[in-house]
C-alpha cells in the first residue's frame, strides 16, 4: 500500500476536529486511530509468534531428535535475517512504486527506511483511514520473516545451514519482495477515491480528459496480480504458495534423506508439534484479522472465519485419515488445522463463515491426499510437508476466494472504491472473471517462484553446496553443523 | 546368588515391585529397553509414512538374590506380570560368583 505522509500540524488537526461540521474539508489528510495502531502493533507481535516459537515447534517435534536444533536454528535464524534485509531494502522493493518496473518490483525510495517517520502513514482499505506507517513496516516484515522460513520444513534434516542463509538471503530479495508488490501494492482508497471525485467534478472536457488521465494513472500505480484483479487477503500466493512451490522444488533439488522410504523417520515429539500448532492458530489471528489493516468489522470477519475454517480442515482430515487407516491421529488432526490456516488466509477478509467452513472440509481433504497419496505417488522427500500443506492448500484457498468473496454466498464482495468516490462500496461480481483472475495469480506464482527459486538453489549449490556430507547427516544436524544436541538426558 | 533378569511390560514394573518388595528383596536395577519376541511390532503412521515398528518398549529388571529365595522371586514376577495376553515378556537366571557393597565392603549374600 501506498504510504501517504502526513503533513499535519496543529492547524491540520484543528481542521480534521472541525471536519464533521465542514464537510469542504473532507481532504485533509487524515489521521491514525489509536485503536487501529493498538490492533496493527498486537498482530504484528502475533505473526512473530507464529513463526517463534509456533512454526519452529511446530516442525521441531516431526524431525528426528538428532535435527530438533537445526529446524529450531533455521528458523529463527530466518526471522532474525529477514528483518534485517526488510528494514535495509525489503520494505522498499515491495512498498514503493517502481518506475518503469511497477508492475513486478518497487524501487529504492525507502531503502534504510528513508522517509519513514512516526508521523507517516499508510492507508487502510477504508476511505479516511490511515495507521502509522512504521507498524505497517513492522507488520509485513513478519510475513517476509515466516515465508522463507516455511521453506526450511521442505528440506529439514539435509540442509546445509549456511547455504540455507545465502538462499534465504536471495530468495526474499528476487522472489519475495516482487511477489508482495505485485499483489499487495496499490495506491490505496483515498488516492483513488479523490482521482475519482476529480473525474465526476471536472466542469469542461478537457479537464474531465485531465482527471481521467489522473485516475487511469492512479489505478495503474498498482502490482500487476493486483490489476488482475487477483484477491489475496493475507497470503495465499504471497506467503503459501510462494513458499510450498520453492520447497517442493528444493527438495526435489536436493534430494531425499538417507534412508527415506526404509529407515524409520518417525517425529521424535508430536507434544512439541500440537505446542507448535496450537501457537500458530493462535498467531493467525494477527495474520488473517491484522491484513485487515485496521480494528474494524473486516478485522472480526477475518477472525471468524480464521476460527471456523480451521476447525473444519482440522476434522476432515481427521475423519478422513479414521476412514482410510483406521486411527485419528493427533498429527493428522494437527495438520488439518494448519491446512485449513493456510487454505483460508487468501479467503478470510472476503468470504462469509458459512463459506470459510466449506473451504476448510475441502482444503482438509484435498491437503490429506496431497501429503499421502500424491506425495507417495511422486516419490519426492518434502520432509515437513510444505508443499502438500502450504502450496496446495494455498491453492484451494486461492481459487476459492473466487467464488466465496460473493455475497449470495455470504462473503463480502468485490471491493469497488471508484464507483461512489469516497467510500467503499461492493463491485459486479461475475464468477468466471473473479476466478479467472484467481487462477491466473495462482499459476504465475507458481511459475515465477517455481522456477527463480530452482535457479536460486541451484546457483547456491554450485558455491557453497545445499547439502551437508552423508556422515554428518546420519550424525544429525545438531551436532554436526551446531555443535549441541537438543536432549541431554 | 542368581542374578533375575525379566523382560516385562512397563505398565506391570509397579506391581512387581510390589510383589517382590513383599518377598524382602531390597533392591533392582531397572532399564528402560526395546525389543521383540513373539508380539513382533506393531505399524505406525505419520501422514503418509506407514512404518513397521518391530522393536517393542520393554521394562528390564535386574535383581540379584541369594540362592534360596530365586524360586519365590520368578514367582512373584511371573504373577504380577502376567496379563495372559502376548507380549507379558520372559525370565532368565543366572549364577552370580560373587557380590560386594562398595560402601562397607560387605560380601556375597550380606551385601544384597
Amino acid at each position: 500500500m501506498m504510504s501517504k505522509r502526513s503533513m499535519m500540524g496543529v492547524a491540520g488537526a484543528m481542521s480534521l476536529l472541525a471536519l464533521s461540521a465542514m464537510p469542504a474539508l473532507a481532504e485533509a489528510a487524515p489521521t491514525p486511530n489509536k485503536a487501529d495502531t493498538v490492533w496493527m502493533m498486537v498482530s504484528t507481535i502475533l505473526v512473530l509468534l507464529m513463526t517463534i516459537p509456533g512454526l519452529a515447534l511446530f516442525y521441531g517435534g516431526l524431525v528426528r531428535s538428532k535435527n530438533m536444533l537445526s529446524v529450531l536454528t533455521q528458523v529463527l535464524a530466518t526471522v532474525c535475517l529477514v528483518s534485517l534485509i526488510w528494514v535495509t531494502y525489503g520494505y522498499s522493493l515491495a512498498f514503493t512504486a517502481g518506475g518503469s518496473l511497477n508492475d513486478f518490483v518497487g524501487g529504492f525510495d525507502k531503502i534504510f527506511l528513508k522517509g519513514v517517520t512516526p508521523e507517516s502513514t499508510v492507508a487502510t482499505f477504508s476511505n479516511g483511514v490511515v495507521i502509522p506507517e512504521l507498524v505497517y513496516v513492522a507488520f509485513q516484515m513478519t510475513f517476509a520473516c515466516i515465508t522463507p522460513a516455511l521453506i526450511v520444513g521442505a528440506f529439514a534434516e539435509r540442509m546445509k545451514f549456511s547455504a540455507l542463509l545465502v538462499f534465504t538471503a536471495l530468495w526474499v530479495t528476487i522472489v519475495y519482495f516482487p511477489m508482495a508488490h505485485m499483489v499487495w501494492y496499490w495506491a490505496g482508497p483515498d488516492a483513488l477515491g479523490n482521482a475519482a471525485k476529480a473525474v465526476a467534478s471536472a466542469t469542461d472536457a478537457a479537464a474531465k480528459t485531465a482527471a481521467q488521465a489522473k485516475l487511469d494513472e492512479v489505478t495503474a500505480d498498482a502490482g500487476m496480480l493486483f490489476k488482475w484483479g487477483a484477491l489475496d487477503f493475507a497470503g495465499g500466493t504471497v506467503v503459501h504458495i510462494n513458499s510450498g512451490i520453492a520447497g517442493l522444488v528444493g527438495c526435489i533439488m536436493i534430494g531425499k534423506r538417507i534412508g527415506y522410504g526404509r529407515e524409520l523417520m518417525a517425529p521424535h515429539s508430536l507434544p512439541m508439534t500440537m505446542i507448535g500448532a496450537a501457537l500458530l492458530w493462535v498467531g493467525w489471528f494477527g495474520f488473517n484479522a491484522g491484513s485487515n489493516l485496521e480494528a474494524s468489522a473486516g478485522a472480526v470477519i477475518a477472525l471468524v472465519n480464521t476460527f471456523v475454517a480451521t476447525a473444519a480442515a482440522g476434522f476432515a482430515w481427521l475423519v478422513i485419515e479414521w476412514m482410510g487407516k483406521g486411527k485419528p491421529s493427533l498429527l493428522g488432526l494437527a495438520s488439518g488445522v494448519v491446512a485449513g490456516l493456510v487454505a483460508v488466509t487468501p479467503a478470510s477478509g472476503f468470504a462469509g463463515p458459512m463459506g470459510a467452513i466449506v473451504l476448510g472440509l475441502v482444503s482438509g481433504v484435498v491437503c490429506y491426499f496431497a501429503c499421502t497419496t500424491l506425495k507417495n505417488a511422486l516419490g519426492y522427500d518434502d520432509s515437513l510437508d510444505v508443499f502438500g500443506i502450504h502450496c496446495v492448500g494455498g491453492i484451494v484457498g486461492a481459487i476459492a476466494t473466487g467464488i466465496l468473496v460473493n455475497t449470495a454466498l455470504g462473503g463480502v464482495g468485490i471491493p469497488d472504491y471508484t464507483t461512489k468516490p469516497g467510500e467503499l462500496t461492493v463491485g459486479t461480481y461475475e464468477m468466471g472473471t473473479a476466478v479467472w483472475a484467481q487462477i491466473k495469480a495462482v499459476t504465475f506464482t507458481l511459475l515465477y517462484s517455481g522456477i527463480v527459486s530452482a535457479i536460486l538453489f541451484k546457483v547456491v549449490d554450485l558455491v557453497i553446496g545445499l547439502r551437508v556430507p552423508q556422515d554428518q547427516e546420519r550424525e544429525g544436524l545438531d551436532i554436526a553443523e551446531h555443535g549441541e544436541r537438543a536432549y541431554n538426558l | 546368588m542368581k542374578l533375575v533378569t525379566a523382560i516385562i511390560k512397563p505398565f506391570k514394573l509397579e506391581e512387581v515391585r510390589d510383589a517382590l518388595t513383599a518377598l524382602g528383596v531390597h533392591g533392582m536395577t531397572v532399564t528402560e529397553v526395546k525389543g521383540y519376541g513373539r508380539q513382533k511390532g506393531h505399524t505406525e503412521i505419520y501422514r503418509g509414512a506407514e512404518y513397521a515398528v518391530s522393536f517393542l518398549p520393554k521394562i528390564k529388571l535386574e535383581v540379584a538374590t541369594e540362592s534360596a529365595l530365586v524360586e519365590k522371586v520368578i514367582e512373584a514376577i511371573t504373577s504380577a506380570a502376567r496379563t495372559g495376553q502376548i507380549g507379558d515378556g520372559k525370565i532368565f537366571v543366572q549364577p552370580v560368583e560373587r557380590a560386594l557393597r562398595i560402601r562397607t565392603g560387605e560380601r556375597d549374600n550380606d551385601a544384597l
